[in-house]
């Protein structure tokens, strides 16, 4: 392993320098990748450019209009611990208490899972199904993207050289509406998603009907997928077991996952359809207790 | 639970704190890696990317040319070694097989095998350069299972290995089977032929590892005296110093091997990879060397044990077994020596069987030579026959345990190997699992099933050598040289205070290196607490009678009118004459000098150990995971010299077991890497995968040792595997044969996936 330069940016102008001074660079958060995979060999940089030190990225705030906006730094241990966030968002809680133990989580943050894109990411599918969208700057300006435009391979996405994850913004929620997130592992802790999906329904004010449904499916891709049609087949339909069971099929028949050490093809298909059922089903149950 | 009489011990059978607890609790224990010395320098290995590959070259110049570096070594650095045999204690390799995997020659034989090491003033340097040497290698192709192997057109790892037959002659054909062995006994096909009923399965097992926390290590220093010092982390120093002067061609006496504290070993750590490279770099640069793995290569190139394949056919009539065939074949990885017979000599142990075939074939394949892992081969087995024994008792219509209970192996019954066991504690086992809480209540609810599997372990006995030196004060320290892995510097200082009639905290146990005590054979076989406790007891014997002749000098009488009871002295028929340990001990001077205790043994009557598992677990039909609900285990014991380290070993057992069940394998691509070596892939059960475990302590004392002592370590990881098989079969009516039992493999059984 070679020596690696560390730069620690107290800004943001100061951090688009340091992405412009000609060197490889990767982002240091909480390093919960990055150092692992420079350790293996698995990546080579000139430079770490730590990214603890931007006020941007290091706070979270309410929006007027009830959404969130979570800088790409903030560990996901400041975010579980708030309590308006379990709240509000149980959803985004649902990933932040998945990713890792008490060590990681007091250290990893959105910015980086997102910015890391694996495709079996905890935090992406969970963050789609809530209509998520980016705030990416660089010395040019910042743009917005929906995060599911983000990713374009496994450890691929749209970044250019001297651009960053400033923020991630959560839009407010419609009323009547349920979100969750959760994964299959072999395990009960320390594993990556063998199939992991999250997912969003919105009812009407009687309860009895769907307004709209977001589906997200990670790990059975090469980058995690927002299933629309899987969502869109529930719009106008009955929460019922048959519902469910046809957003499911549509959710495994857009999956088109490998077969690896983590799981097969048949497994990760067959596990799209159950964990997209079962997302739905706690969805709802949380829609209605709004 | 005691099934027999105990004698009414002061010091066994309570649970002090262990001598070695807070230097461990506070970081404070020194583990090979925490080895400084001056000038130490860094190593680095390369290792082979292919797993089958002809090493035509190896050019070093440009790495030897680099900053920082100071020796490049390879095989040919090694010294010619004969094809002696070479016994580590458990599990044994010729040295010059050793010296291959230790340095590759002609071939590369598995993805991680060694092929140079580098010396650099600091570790990056030796990292930069091992990437500098250029080896040019002919990629062959791996053979990555026993079927593959045995096939005739099998690519061969070895041209010249030549099968050994059961009848002790050579196969006319080179072959990947480096040994058949066979056992037969009675007449099987005249029992099928009479059978009620007969079961014929076939069995797959993966490769698996220990998943001991502490990577390997090694420093070494060769001292410009031609001595060698070597610190490690081993379950034998001396099993270490046997393997360095074959492989180096040193007489023993100039090597020292100073055992580090251990971070895990279960069978993993007693052949040697890092020390011998360390000591050749340190020859070379003249500066002491060391060398540590990360986890990668724990996984690819330590020694993991084997996988295999196994057929089993087994015979009942009238609700007892009558025959049993089974042929077992298992990878022994590129060099070979699997526990292929240890586990064809245990799989029906437990058991009378009066009928029986059992073929064994040991097979080199592409992979890590493997090692020896707790109760070596006795699981694997006992997966294929406790899964027949439980179809027999289900189509039979019989409880599974009272089956067993039915066929138990009693004091008499000869084992496949034609000896008979001495006085056992099967029955009362299986007895103590069917009286249990958990065996006695019901299992209820969808997708939920019990399994119960038995399991039998030899246990071994070998060679042990302590020294006791008493302090003035009373107090007693106790020189051993057997790496404490399971708390055997408690469970030893208790036999000695226990003999002595002293206090636990009188003894302080040290671990001594090789140049300090006597031959100490290796913490292994579950022999220490059993056979270093035998030399314990011994010093303690040599302790009261020097101390029986300096009473009877000091009180000017013949030294049978001293007795030595209750830690103490008294005149057998003067009670105004009595002394206690700590009086005699301060008298040290005035009745001969210092006072030494010496026991030394062969130790030769390990009692085998039985354990009896049951399990419940709960099947997930739609994601084929298995929970574990509940787990209690039965075994005997012998004496439990501290229980709770006996527990400890117990459900330690257990979780291995429970891994190798459900989810651990090597994960292996058809290049033959290991795609998997990682923990986060590897999957051992974390804390939140098992429930409490359950422990029935049984004891039957062990006839060959002074307090009963029975090897208690490795038994219970043998029938975790058949166990879980048997209650997932019971949750949801599918018989899994192959293993692990992994959600993958559930689902795609349960729903017939592709």
């Amino acid at each position: 392993m070679k020596e690696i330069d560390y730069l620690a940016p107290s800004s943001l102008g100061e951090a688009y320098a340091a992405l412009q001074n000609g060197k490889t660079s990767a982002f240091l958060a909480g390093g919960t990748d990055i150092i692992v995979q420079l350790r293996e060999g698995r990546k080579e940089v000139d430079q770490l450019i730590d990214v603890k030190h931007i006020p941007e990225l290091v706070s979270y705030a309410w929006t007027d209009d009830g959404g969130l906006v979570i800088g790409a730094s903030v560990p996901f241990a400041e975010i579980y611990e708030d309590d308006e966030i379990v709240r509000r968002l149980p959803c985004v809680i649902d990933c932040a208490t998945l990713v890792g133990g008490i060590q990681i989580q007091s250290r990893a943050c959105f910015g980086g899972n997102i910015g890391n894109s694996g495709p079996a990411a905890d935090t992406v599918p969970a963050l789609i199904a809530l209509g998520a969208t980016l705030t990416l700057g660089s010395a040019d300006g910042t743009r917005d993207l929906p995060l599911e435009d983000f990713f374009t391979g496994p450890g691929q996405n749209v970044l250019g050289p001297g651009e960053l994850i400033i923020t991630i913004n959560i839009p407010p929620q419609p009323a009547n509406s349920g979100s969750f997130f959760h994964r299959f592992i072999p395990r009960n802790e320390m594993d990556i998603a063998v199939v992991n999906v999250g997912a969003r329904i919105d009812l009407d004010a009687s309860g009895d009907r769907i307004e709209g449904a977001r589906i997200s499916v990670g790990a059975v891709a090469p980058v995690p997928l927002f299933v629309a049609a899987a969502g869109d087949a529930l719009v106008g339909e009955t929460p019922t077991e048959d519902s469910f069971a046809r957003a499911a099929d549509i959710a495994a028949e857009a999956a088109t996952p490998i077969t690896d050490m983590r799981g097969s093809i048949a497994q990760r298909v067959h596990l799209t359809r159950v964990l997209t059922y079962r997302a739905l089903d706690r969805a709802l149950e949380r829609a209605r207790e709004a | 639970m005691t099934t027999t009489e105990k004698p009414d011990y002061k010091v066994i059978g309570t649970r002090p704190i262990r001598p070695d607890g807070v230097e461990k609790v506070t970081g404070k224990a020194l583990y090979g890696a925490d080895i400084h010395l001056p000038d130490l320098v860094q190593g680095a290995v390369l290792r082979s990317p292919h797993a089958h590959a002809r090493i035509l070259s190896i050019d070093t110049s440009a790495a030897e040319a680099m900053p920082g570096v100071l020796a490049v070594v390879t095989h040919s650095d090694l010294p010619v070694v004969a094809d002696k045999v070479l016994d580590m204690g458990e599990g044994a390799s010729t040295a010059s097989d050793m010296s291959k995997n230790v340095l590759a020659a002609d071939k590369a034989l598995y993805r991680g095998h060694a092929v140079a090491g580098v010396a650099a003033t600091n570790v990056h340097d030796a990292l930069t350069a091992i990437e500098a040497i250029k080896v040019e290698y002919e990629v062959l192709p791996p053979v990555l299972n026993v079927q593959d192997a045995m096939r005739d057109d099998a690519p061969l790892l070895d041209e010249s290995r030549h099968s050994k037959t059961p009848t002790g002659e050579e196969s006319e054909n080179a072959s990947n089977v480096a040994a058949h062995n066979r056992f037969e006994g009675g007449d099987v096909e005249a029992a099928y032929a009479e059978a009620d009923v007969v079961v014929e399965r076939e069995f797959d097992t993966k490769m698996v590892h220990q998943g001991y926390i502490e990577p390997h290590n090694g420093t070494a220093n060769w001292n410009s005296d031609g001595t060698l010092t070597v610190w490690t982390s081993t379950q034998g120093a001396f099993a270490v110093r046997g393997a360095l002067a074959e492989l180096l061609q040193l007489p023993v006496s100039r090597i020292r091997v100073i055992p580090m504290e251990i971070g895990g070993g279960f069978g993993g750590k007693i052949g040697v990879y890092l020390e011998p490279v360390a000591a050749l770099l340190s020859r070379k640069c003249g500066r002491p060397v060391q060398l540590t793995m990360d986890r990668t290569d724990v996984f690819q190139a330590t020694g993991p044990t084997s996988g295999g394949h196994m057929k089993g056919k087994i015979a009942v009539k009238d609700g007892k077994i009558t025959a049993a065939e089974v042929s077992l074949a298992f990878e022994a990885g590129a060099f070979p020596g699997s526990p292929v017979m240890a586990g064809a000599m245990c799989m029906l142990s437990p058991y009378e069987v009066e009928n029986f075939k059992v073929d064994a074939y040991d097979v080199v394949v592409n992979k890590p030579k493997v090692a020896a892992y707790r109760a070596p081969g006795a699981p694997n087995a006992s997966f294929c026959v406790e899964q027949l024994i439980d179809e027999l008792a289900r189509e039979t219509g019989a409880d599974p345990l009272q089956f067993r209970l039915d066929n138990s192996a009693h004091e008499g019954t000869r084992m496949i190997t034609g000896v008979a066991h001495p006085r056992i504690g099967q029955e009362e086992t299986v007895q103590a699992a069917q009286a249990s809480d958990h065996y006695q209540s019901p299992i209820e609810g969808p997708n939920r099933g019990r399994g119960v599997a038995g399991g039998f372990w030899f246990n071994a006995g070998m060679q042990s050598s302590v020294v006791a030196s008493v302090n003035p004060d009373g107090t007693v320290n106790l020189i051993e040289g057997s790496t404490d892995i399971g708390g055997t510097r408690a469970s030893l200082a208790m036999q000695l205070a226990e003999t002595l009639g002293i206090e636990y905290d009188s003894v302080r146990p040290t671990v001594v290196d090789t140049d300090s005590v006597g031959h100490n054979d290796v913490t292994g076989g579950s022999r220490t607490a059993y056979a270093s406790g035998q030399a314990v007891y011994e010093a303690g014997l040599d302790i009261q009678q020097q101390m029986v002749a300096r009473a009877a000098q000091l009180w000017e009488c013949e030294a049978e009118d001293v007795e030595y009871a209750d830690g103490g002295l008294r005149h057998t028929s003067d009670s105004e004459k009595a002394m206690t340990f700590a009086e005699l001990a301060g008298k040290q001077m005035e009745t001969g000098g210092p006072l030494q205790g010496r026991g030394s043994v062969v130790a030769r009557s390990p009692g085998a150990a039985f354990g009896v598992h049951v399990v419940d677990v709960e099947v997930d039909p739609d994601t084929g995971k298995v929970d574990i609900l509940r787990y209690t285990i039965a075994q005997d014991v012998g004496t439990a010299v501290h229980p709770a380290y006996v527990e400890g070993q117990m459900q330690g057992g257990v979780v291995q077991g429970i891994g190798w069940a459900l989810n651990e394998e090597y994960y292996y691509g058809e290049d033959g890497r290991m795609e998997n070596a990682s923990f986060l892939d590897y999957r051992m059960p974390t804390s939140l995968d098992l429930p409490m475990i359950d422990t029935i302590i049984v004891e039957v004392p062990n006839p060959g040792h002074p307090y009963g002592v029975r090897g208690v370590g490795e038994v219970p990881i043998v029938p975790p595997l058949a166990a879980i098989a048997n209650a997932v079969h019971d949750a949801t009516g599918h018989r899994f044969t192959e293993l692990p039992i992994s959600p993958r493999r559930v689902v795609e059984e349960l729903h017939n996936l592709q």
